[in-house]
């Protein structure tokens, strides 16, 4: 057992924490927040420059071939710093979605072009009703001479307004079994018929609101097998919660940093508010959840990444860092006081994430449903 | 990183699990005394039990081999406690404090002689302390202590109260905190001492804790004698030892094993009782809480994995013990509570009623638990140690 990050890890966490210190300050974070776009192609290239988007990805296709861990590592730093933009829909979403179900041809059209952040891919899998089963699956794809013509509304895309490709995911049959008939299909978010709007949101990300009005598409944009898609995303979601936690861990861990440290500058009569007892068991709760959270995310995204069965584990993850992460962000809100009521200050960014990253991908509940389920209940 | 044990340790988790299958007593399995409800009969087959221990060298595993240990690595350790802790062996909290608290500051403080006269005997099982530390009026505020070690003579003359004495009327000797020059400022005028309990001059009276049971006492010393080389270190220097010895193994691995085993029978219990009409298990709130505990558990499983990982590397674990403690005692708490929820009156029955159910662990559970996060350190000592050990916050 060994519950270190290993030195090719480190390296990786170091510069990562150096690169985004200096080119992801909080004045871009805030900049991008109130954009529509929601990136900036400069760090965006910058950043694809530094080999992330293709780090998991084979070196055939233009990748570094670095494992699932490795890439945890990345987001746990890309969410301490709150990276905007479609990282996470572009490398965790859609390609890896490619990654493990895409043809060959597919793999070599997009693979090597995410990696050099020229593609930005994103997933639309959930609809109106907002939950991640199969059953909401409503977009139906009919078939019709040799192509496919989509039609639906798909709900939370994440990044979709940035995206050059969307992988949509459709109704092609009705068996009575709502995990069958599920297909996924690549395409062209320039189509006609694809509607993109962009939705308000209390963390600001760029979740959009996707209509697909008749659009056509061909045989060859399926990723995987006709009918056989919900196999593949019950993977991606898999990766995709593990991920998600990881960024929240990194989100935390800031939110506690920038507590402790205002907790020892801040005097009130007389002495640093961190001084008194009930700022410090804020924060050694704090520290709890971010211990917590970290070694429970690492445990499922190892596991994930050695490819053994990781059901548990994931849910477990998320089940905790989801309220972990808000109940940081909460204390830490407790002890900035009045100034982290104002926009100008930078805890509520971390709030935003918290409450966001709670919901997305299923929240506690939906998650300690899994693990009741694992337990045999 | 690899979260997995090797090949190695898990033929020692399973050559653990037969010998435990083999050794724990019948009857230690029918009185299933839970943490502070130990009784003399009880005590006396854990003594025996822990004697069977020491002689496979696994009661002290950590100690050198000359000693009486194995020099076992922190990962089998961990597993060893584990395993021991799942399957309920008969060890009492006063054997986990003299094996992990008292012979290793013995070991590291003590002359050559106390360490041949203690740490094999301790590493065997056949001498057991209790701690003096607390007293009436030193418990959170332990260096305020005032029991007093006068030296007299070629020895020390030793006056005092100490209290919260665990097993202090079944134990061979006392780890004594004393002070040994009331002048100095309160840490530092503190010596550590063995001394044998029975020693005249101390009088060790019960205080009956919360179970009913007798595991706490109060130790009065009046005027006893005890000779000069049962100092333990440096005279004076006995604080800074004794906090020292508070962060060796303080791994919580024991109790996550313990709770797990808990919430494992709740769970049984929930998919085999019919409440109502159906299984308890199709209780969505029921489903929900026990999902709860596990995901609680296995986060303060992963917590005290990190210490022994730590360990293992060559660290010093300080406040993420003290996070590991506050967090499983909570855990265990809330096992309790979401126990007594899932049992409802059935979970107020004690052991001699024939309508008991789980072996009316959890109403039992509801009491104990109410000492860790209390003793050896309560949970707002150790969110102070974490907020400034750990985080560096100031203490004015």
């Amino acid at each position: 057992m060994d519950l270190g990050l290993s030195e090719e890890q480190e390296m990786l966490r170091e510069s990562a924490r150096g690169f985004l210190q200096k080119e992801c300050p909080k004045r871009l974070v805030r900049q991008l927040d109130e954009s529509d776009e929601g990136y900036s192609s400069e760090l965006w290239h910058k950043m694809a420059e530094l080999g992330w988007m293709g780090l998991v990805f084979p070196e055939k296709y233009g990748g570094s071939g670095r494992s699932f861990l490795d890439l945890s590592v990345l987001l746990e730093e890309m969410g301490y710093n709150l990276v905007p933009g479609p990282f996470f829909s572009a490398v965790v979403l859609g390609g890896l979605t490619v990654l493990t179900a895409g043809g060959d041809e597919q793999k070599m059209e997009f693979l090597p072009r995410i990696a050099r952040g020229e593609t930005i891919l994103s997933l639309a899998l959930t609809e109106p009703t907002a939950s991640y089963d199969a059953a909401s699956i409503k977009t139906k794809a009919v078939a019709r001479n040799g192509e496919y013509v989509i039609k639906g509304t798909k709900l939370f895309v994440l990044n979709a307004n940035a995206a050059d490709y969307i992988l949509c995911v459709a109704r092609t049959r009705n068996t009575g079994n709502p995990e069958d008939g599920i297909t996924i299909f690549l395409v062209d978010a320039g189509s006609p018929g694809v509607k993109c709007t962009l939705l308000k949101t209390l963390a600001r990300d760029k979740q959009c609101e996707v209509v697909f009005d008749n659009v056509t598409v061909s045989e060859k944009s399926i990723v995987g097998e006709r009918d056989e898609g919900w196999p593949i995303v019950k993977d991606i979601l898999q990766k995709a919660t593990v991920a998600k936690c990881a960024e929240m861990v990194g989100g935390a861990q800031a939110a506690l940093d920038m507590a402790v440290n205002y907790a020892k500058e801040r005097v009130q009569f007389g002495r640093p508010i961190g001084s008194f007892q009930a700022i410090q068991h804020y924060c050694a709760n704090m520290a709890t959840d971010v211990s917590g959270s970290r070694f429970i995310t690492y445990k499922a995204a190892w596991k994930v990444s050695e490819g053994l069965p990781a059901d548990l584990d994931v849910a477990i993850a998320k089940a905790w860092a989801s309220e972990a992460y808000g109940r940081v962000t909460l204390s830490a809100h407790q002890i900035f006081g009045a100034i982290g009521f104002t926009m100008d200050h930078d805890i509520h960014l971390y709030y935003r994430q918290a409450k966001s990253g709670a919901v997305i991908f299923g929240d506690a509940d939906f998650h300690r449903v899994i693990v009741a389920r694992e337990l045999g209940l | 990183m690899d979260f997995k044990f090797t090949e190695d340790e898990e033929v020692f988790r399973r050559e653990i699990r037969q010998w435990l299958e083999q050794e724990i007593p019948q009857r230690w399995i029918e009185l299933a005394p839970d943490i502070w409800e130990e009784t003399e009969e009880s005590w006396a087959l854990a003594r025996e039990f822990q004697r069977k221990l020491g002689q496979k060298g696994w009661l002290a595993p950590a100690y050198p081999k000359e000693y009486g240990g194995l020099e076992l690595s922190h990962m089998k350790r961990l597993i060893l406690a584990e395993e021991l802790a799942y399957s309920r062996a008969p060890l009492s909290i006063e054997v986990e404090v003299t094996v992990n608290w008292v012979a290793p500051s013995i070991m590291l403080f003590g002359t050559e002689k106390q360490k041949r006269d203690h740490v094999t005997s301790v590493a065997k099982g056949d001498i057991i302390f209790c701690l003096g530390y607390s007293e009436p009026n030193a418990g959170s505020d332990l260096a305020s202590l005032q029991t007093r070690a006068a030296e007299a003579g070629d020895g020390y003359v030793i006056n005092g109260q100490k209290t919260w004495c665990s097993y202090g009327h079944l134990a061979d000797y006392c780890w004594l905190a004393a002070r040994t020059d009331p002048d100095a400022s309160k840490h530092e005028g503190i010596s550590l001492f063995i001394v044998d309990m029975k020693t005249p001059g101390i009088t060790v009276r019960p205080l009956i804790n919360i179970l009913n049971r007798h595991s706490f006492n109060e130790v009065f010393f009046d005027d006893v004698h005890i000779p000069k080389e049962n100092l333990v270190g440096q005279k004076n220097k006995g604080w800074y030892q004794l906090v020292i010895a508070l962060d060796f193994e303080r791994s919580s691995i024991g109790y996550a094993a313990a709770n797990q085993r808990v919430i494992e029978e709740l769970i049984k219990y929930a998919k085999e009782t019919t409440r109502n009409g159906e299984p308890l298990a199709n209780d969505p709130l029921i489903r929900n809480e026990l999902a709860q505990l596990t995901v609680e558990n296995e986060v303060a499983r992963m917590m005290a994995y990190r210490i022994a990982w730590m360990f293992s590397k060559g660290l010093h674990p300080s406040y993420e013990s003290s996070m590991s403690m506050v967090f499983i005692s909570e855990v265990m708490r809330r096992t309790a509570d979401v126990g007594m929820r899932i049992l409802g009156h059935y979970g107020e029955l004690d052991r001699d009623s024939k309508w008991a159910v789980m072996n009316a662990r959890i109403m039992r559970m509801c009491l104990s638990s109410l000492s860790i996060g209390v003793g050896g350190g309560s949970n707002e000592i150790q969110r102070n140690i974490i907020a400034m050990r750990g985080l560096g916050l100031p203490r004015r």
